[in-house]
């Protein structure tokens, strides 16, 4: 049993970079938003390893990389992406600042993968991230299964084992820090991705030539989808943070623990 | 078929390979010229194939462009260039939108008197200070610095623009990839060239095991670096670049040429406070502080945004080298703390300069491969500019690789000789760098040497010089003494730190360079022999580590931290006994901004 395998994955501005929201003339948005380098999503990076995964384990099957984000930004991740695991992309031009509104990407995404040429829903399987780092709503995923007609839906998946029937077993992380199993006939399903077991697949040359193919023609292509920005807020702010860094060599542990303990209290 | 010059036995997991047309390593200004240059040419208005590759033939020439940083650009610095050659390529560069950047509307030099008394000065700077004092502002002295009447031609950018150049090689790599005839590919780091059987010809280059722990032994994860097989190997990895340095290893420098001036740039983007009117396009080059040797600069990038910083050079004859310390003695200083108080740290970063302009420059082409940018010596040390000469030459060699696709001739050393150098040693690029040769050997002598040197050989032409003194005067101080102990025993301040733009050295590699280091690569830095370090009585590569990642090691010797590494490289050019091995390795600076 192959399966098709859609991949969710939008970017995040740098979690590295300070991000400081400000309210513009357009909605909610990061102060210096244009220049702020953007990684693609940790928690549909997962996603994205353990789709590539199962299909190398399932041949025939194919995975896609859909992205809502800006065109420029999608294009500058993707040349570090692209190296990892091959996939077709299907780009979707918008914003992707951690403001925009769940209902409305979730309606991007799912029309994006409706018109995707080929798409055999009966072996479609939608991966993303359970979470994100621009939100923890965790809601987008399960709109996009919905719009898409699929009830079969699985939330912080850490494994999926296929069985020869094309059915499978999925753990789901649940509260306690245990694990739930779960057993679905087959696709279609949506799989909301927690951190999976696999390791970050190291940079190929050659898997990025071979997505390059595919990858400049269809961010020439991308649609621009219209996706408003969530509401404003009336006030935000960095938390402030308090530095007092030095090296030291000659003290214990214990010393050391004291010391923060003290340093906490101030 | 092709040997390699690169390591070591063959790995038990098979390496893979691949062969395009031409690959480049290092995506900096030169490699942005030669892609941006060769990219027009290589496919028509329509899309269709103009040049066809001859390693998949049907497709278009294959070119591919590794970088081994995280994200193209990160971690490079604001510049003020003339722009000369990156206007020829961008005729509507004025227009064209890239962020951060602005057309110099003033510029300024000014000499920086001491107002703490700790700084190291000569007595003939000590007698020009006593007189600027005396006159006051009769000799337009104002907040402990003056500004200088007159910048000599060779020095003036007054036509030319100041840009974050990490933004503005972003921009470039936007349009090189949209346009399709080229792939540039970050987080890629290169460990060297690849060599035909004859050893004579580079046949391509060998990327970085991946999956390896921090000696490079294999991991459970190990995925030997793949060999990417090259008709023509474009060399643009700077001067601390893995390529750049094994071509030099095997070839060695054309006989007389020495690189041995060098300078460490530490730079900030820095958010002014809100009253602050500076105009942007405002350029500041400051002489005289916090040390005379110690150049300073500052640019106005945007409304309340500059970039800004300070150069310290392999010249800087004291018994102790450092720089973090330093340029945050150098933004308090009357002058320009007016602007900065009050600001806040945006980025950070810091980069080894190549200053030694023509006399360092390496054998630029060879069978299979051409040398463009910094590392092939084209940084003029006389006009304090490399960027927009870097994107020259990386344009003049697309352009002689595109007359030698036209006739269909190989990439051999004389072609390349023909099509590249001879376009090169034509060009104003070689012109201004033979007025420039030695041009600041004065400054072996002392700062009022150095200055009057530069003066006789920019006002004529290159014609007059003062000769370099060899040897230094100034013994170095004992690896016991910290850098801080030495300048708080000089009588440095103690700096006052306020959480936003004065914060400590490891701060700023958290605030300002973000910096990373990713798993699953062997440390870039290694010590070739530790009983040398053990025995040496200095530790330069600890003082002038721009992150602290390399310290004096409990044991003895010297220790490294890649998690703090910036790759700038100054370990490489501050250690006597050239122990230092600098490799490629992926992470380090995460700011673009820059």
């Amino acid at each position: 049993m192959e399966f098709h395998i859609v991949v969710c994955a939008g970017l995040v501005p740098d979690p590295l970079q300070t991000l400081e929201p400000v309210m513009g003339p357009a909605g909610p948005g990061l102060k210096n938003e244009a220049l702020l380098p953007s990684v693609i999503d940790p928690w549909a990076a997962h996603a994205l390893f353990e789709a590539a995964h199962l299909a190398r384990a399932r041949p025939g099957s194919k995975v896609w990389l859909v992205s809502l984000a800006p065109k420029a930004k999608l294009q500058q991740v993707l040349m570090v992406v692209a190296q990892k695991v091959p996939f077709d992309l299907v780009a979707v031009d918008g914003p992707a600042n951690g403001f925009t509104d769940a209902s409305a990407c979730a309606a991007a995404l799912a029309d994006a993968i409706a018109a995707i040429p080929g798409l055999d829903r009966q072996k479609l399987l939608v991966f993303g991230g359970w979470e994100s780092a621009s939100r923890a709503a965790g809601t987008t995923l399960q709109m996009v299964g919905e719009r898409l007609g699929i009830t079969e839906q699985f939330q912080g998946v850490d494994a999926v084992t296929v069985g020869a029937d094309g059915a499978f077993e999925v753990l789901e992380r649940i509260e306690g820090g245990r694990h739930q199993v779960a057993t679905c006939s087959g696709a279609p399903a949506v799989c909301g991705w927690a951190t999976g077991s696999l390791h970050e697949p190291p940079n190929s040359p050659q898997v990025g030539m071979m997505n390059m193919r595919t990858l400049m023609p269809a961010l020439q292509k991308a649609r621009a989808a219209s996706v408003p920005l969530a509401g404003a807020f009336g006030a935000a702010a960095v938390p402030s943070a308090r530095r007092d860094t030095r090296v030291v060599k000659d003290m214990s542990p214990d010393a050391i623990a004291q010391e923060i303990v003290e340093w906490i209290r101030q | 078929m092709d040997d390699t010059s690169v390591s070591h036995a063959e790995p038990a997991v098979p390496r893979a390979d691949m062969r395009v047309d031409i690959v480049c390593t290092g995506f900096g200004p030169a490699t942005a010229g030669f892609l941006t240059t060769l990219g027009r040419a290589v496919l028509n208005d329509d899309g269709t194939t103009r040049i066809e590759s001859t390693a998949m033939p049907g497709l278009p020439l294959q070119v591919l462009c590794f970088e081994r940083a995280d994200d193209l650009a990160a971690g490079v610095s604001g510049v003020v260039s003339r722009a000369r050659g990156i206007r020829t390529s961008f005729p509507e560069f004025a227009s064209a939108g890239v962020p951060l950047s602005s057309p110099v509307t003033d510029e300024q030099i000014v000499y920086l008197l001491d107002p703490v008394g700790a700084s190291r000065r000569s007595r003939p700077l000590r007698a020009i200070d006593a007189m600027l004092r005396a006159g006051g502002r009769l000799l337009g002295v104002d907040r402990h610095g003056v500004r200088l009447p007159y910048i000599p031609p060779f020095l003036r950018k007054h036509d030319g623009v100041v840009l974050s150049l990490g933004q503005f090689q972003q921009w470039v790599a936007g349009q090189v990839m949209a346009s399709g005839a080229a792939q540039i590919w970050p987080a890629s780091p290169v460990a060297g060239p690849l060599f035909a059987d004859d050893g004579a010809r580079v046949t391509g280059v060998r990327m970085v095991d991946q999956g390896t722990d921090l000696r490079g032994a294999p991991t459970d994860a190990y995925a030997p670096g793949m060999d990417v097989f090259a008709d023509l190997t474009v060399v643009g990895d700077g001067p601390i670049g893995a390529v750049g340095q094994a071509l030099d290893a095997k070839f060695g420098l054309p006989d007389g040429h020495v690189r041995d001036e060098w300078a460490l740039g530490m730079k900030m983007v820095v958010d002014l406070r809100d009253d602050v009117d500076l105009a942007p396009g405002t350029v500041i080059h400051t002489i005289g502080y916090p040390e005379p040797e110690i150049f300073g600069f500052l640019y106005v990038l945007a409304p309340r945004t500059v970039s800004l910083g300070i150069f310290v050079p392999s010249w800087f004859d004291s018994p102790l080298r450092t720089a973090y310390r330093y340029l945050q003695h150098w933004m308090l200083h009357p002058w320009l703390w007016r602007w900065l108080e009050g600001g806040t740290l945006r980025s950070w970063g810091a980069k080894s300069v190549q200053e030694s302009g023509r006399r360092g420059e390496p054998v630029l082409v060879g069978d299979g491969y051409a040398r463009i940018g910094e590392g092939s010596g084209s940084t003029n040390p006389l006009s304090g500019s490399g960027v927009d000469e870097a994107w020259t030459t990386g344009a003049q060699l697309a352009d002689g690789v595109i007359e030698l696709l036209s006739r269909g001739e190989p990439f051999t050393r004389d072609a390349l000789e023909r099509a590249y150098v001879q376009r090169r040693r034509a060009s104003w690029v070689e012109r201004e760098l033979r007025v420039a040769e030695g041009a600041r050997d004065g400054f072996t002598r002392g700062v009022v040497w150095g200055l009057a040197g530069m003066a006789l050989a920019g006002l004529t032409g290159g014609a007059l010089r003062i000769p370099r003194r060899h040897g230094q005067a100034h013994p170095r101080l004992a690896t016991t003494v910290s850098a801080d102990a030495w300048m708080d025993a000089q009588g440095w301040p103690a700096v006052p730190f306020d959480g936003r733009l004065l914060v400590t050295h490891q701060d700023a590699l958290l605030m300002g360079g973000k910096v990373q280091a990713a798993p699953g690569y062997a440390d870039h830095v290694r010590f070739d022999d530790l009983s040398q370090c053990r025995e040496c009585t200095t530790h330069l590569c600890v003082s002038m580590c721009s992150g602290q990642a390399i310290t004096d090691a409990d044991e003895g010797g010297v220790a490294f931290d890649r998690e703090k590494c910036v790759h700038c490289g100054a370990c490489l050019w501050n250690c006597p006994d050239d122990n230092v091995r600098f490799t490629a390795g992926a992470g380090g600076l995460h700011a673009v901004e820059n």
